[in-house]
């Protein structure tokens, strides 16, 4: 693999991660995070419908026409959305009700039409796949993270396994239940977009705006 | 920029080439997302029937997670029954069939009576499966197919009543689209669980159950046939109201509870 294809690749785990550092794809993180089962499996849902809709878009990108490209871009994902949505239906039922309409809201993730938008509509077919694939992992890393916490601080489980043996069950752990409502995401995306930021210095916007500090005889 | 690529931009942004691909888009996208669906649509059915038979072993208490569904629910008896006489009829097997297409069929629907239509259902299908649950050769459990409108969504789900068709042994929905976090409450094992052993009859047969605004007043003689309401979802609560009174009055599966009532009393 070539140093440029590993960095498209990678770099949307970190660097420029579509969630923390683009803050993109915030609504689905809050909504399917609450355990980790379902939160694995909308990250293989949008690997996947963000990988095959780069490559598809990219590779009749040269056909596209310019002014209903976002609509070509539209249609593309959503089916692959529906593709998927189906494949859940039959295969992982369960889950799939606790996803439920978040897989369709897919369709909607700015993250995967961004990435066709910006990146799928300029370059060959190869170069979009990774891009679709690395975004797709960014926002999986993201979501794991979260969901990990959550469930675990939450619920005291992984994966519905106990791990943190609860006080109700006669374990000693007092489960965290702010850990299992939508605000409680917020939360662990600030915290993780702070140690980002901390981390790699560049990643802090610079202020649009400066307040000046004034005397007060001078405004009067 | 070249002759040929200027040449070329300008044919992909016709109004013939933009038509072109267009057309040709939606034509490849609803082969794929269609024969997607036709290929695994037997096998969604399958989960959707296996899902619906878990529901009823739930409401009845009998689930266990991990064990074979179907085999749990072969132990419960179905019977169809025709709602106007409450008399099991082997007209139609019950094996997939379909409330809510009946409902719509000519033959097999009927429009309910404004002055019936208390839960503002409309049509309803004539004939009904119920799930009998029978323990040492007694009748156990009556689990009957409830349905009717919340807020927003049709609300679907079975109502397990005791022998003698009256006293609640579970209420739980498998299909609604109520307001995540107030309506959606309905799905809440606490909330569930204060229907169980509520009453819905009083006397004659009008049913009485009901879900209050707030919190049951415990000492109230009513206690035993109300159920504290979701705060946030008073509508919700009232379209439970409303659909658990049909289902169970003189309109719905009057008749038959009526005759199971009958029949209790006989072999006391």
């Amino acid at each position: 693999m070539t140093d440029g294809s590993r960095k498209i690749l990678l770099d949307p785990l970190v660097d420029n991660n579509p969630v923390t550092l683009q803050v993109l794809g915030i609504c689905s993180a809050l909504a399917v995070t609450t355990s980790l089962l379902p939160a694995l499996l909308m990250c293989i849902a949008l690997i996947s419908v963000a990988t095959l809709s780069n490559g598809t878009i990219s590779s009749i990108r040269r056909h596209i026409p310019n002014n209903i490209r976002i609509i070509v871009q539209m249609t593309i994902i959503a089916s692959f959305v529906i593709l998927v949505d189906q494949i859940l239906r039959a295969y992982a039922f369960e889950t799939s009700k606790q996803l439920s309409v978040f897989v369709g809201l897919i369709i909607t993730n700015c993250i995967v039409l961004g990435r066709a938008e910006a990146f799928a509509m300029k370059n060959n077919v190869r170069m979009s796949l990774l891009d679709g694939f690395g975004n797709g992992l960014g926002y999986s890393l993201i979501l794991i993270i979260v969901a990990t916490c959550r469930e675990l601080f939450g619920a005291g489980t992984l994966l519905g396994y106990s791990v943190l043996p609860l006080k109700s069950d006669g374990g000693w752990y007092e489960a965290n239940g702010l850990m299992l409502l939508p605000p409680s995401a917020f939360f662990i995306i600030g915290l993780l977009i702070w140690a980002v930021r901390t981390w790699k210095p560049k990643q802090v916007e610079k202020p649009e705006y400066q307040i000046h500090e004034v005397h007060r005889t001078e405004v009067l | 920029m070249s002759d040929a690529t200027v040449k070329s931009v300008r044919s992909r942004d016709s109004v013939a080439n933009t038509l072109l691909v267009a057309a040709a888009l939606s034509l490849v996208c609803s082969i794929l997302v269609a024969s997607t669906a036709i290929i695994l649509k037997p096998m969604q059915q399958r989960n959707e029937d296996l899902y619906r038979q878990q529901i009823i072993l739930d409401v009845a208490g009998l689930y266990e997670p991990g064990a074979n569904i179907e085999n749990l629910f072969a132990g419960i008896e179905t019977q169809m029954v025709e709602l106007a006489t409450g008399h099991y009829t082997d007209a139609i097997s019950a094996e997939g069939f379909d409330a809510i297409a009946a409902a719509k069929d000519a033959e097999l629907g009927i429009n309910i009576p404004a002055e019936d239509d208390t839960a503002s259902i409309r049509r309803r299908a004539r004939l009904s499966p119920v799930y009998l649950v029978r323990r040492e050769n007694a009748l156990n459990q009556i689990i009957l197919p409830v349905y009717g409108p919340g807020l927003w969504s049709t609300m679907r789900g079975f109502l397990s009543l005791g022998p003698d068709g009256s006293t609640v042994r579970g209420l739980r929905f498998y299909e609604h689209a109520e307001t995540p976090g107030l309506g959606d409450q309905i799905d809440k094992a606490e909330w569930r669980a204060e229907w169980v052993g509520k009453q819905v009859f009083e006397s004659g047969d009008q049913p009485h159950i009901e879900v209050v605004r707030g919190s049951v007043d415990e000492n109230s003689n009513e206690a035993i046939y109300q159920v504290d309401g979701i705060s946030g979802a008073t509508l919700t609560g009232r379209g439970v109201t409303n659909l658990v009174r049909y289902w169970t009055g003189p309109h719905g599966f009057g008749p038959f509870l009526k005759r199971i009532r009958a029949e209790a009393a006989e072999n006391d």
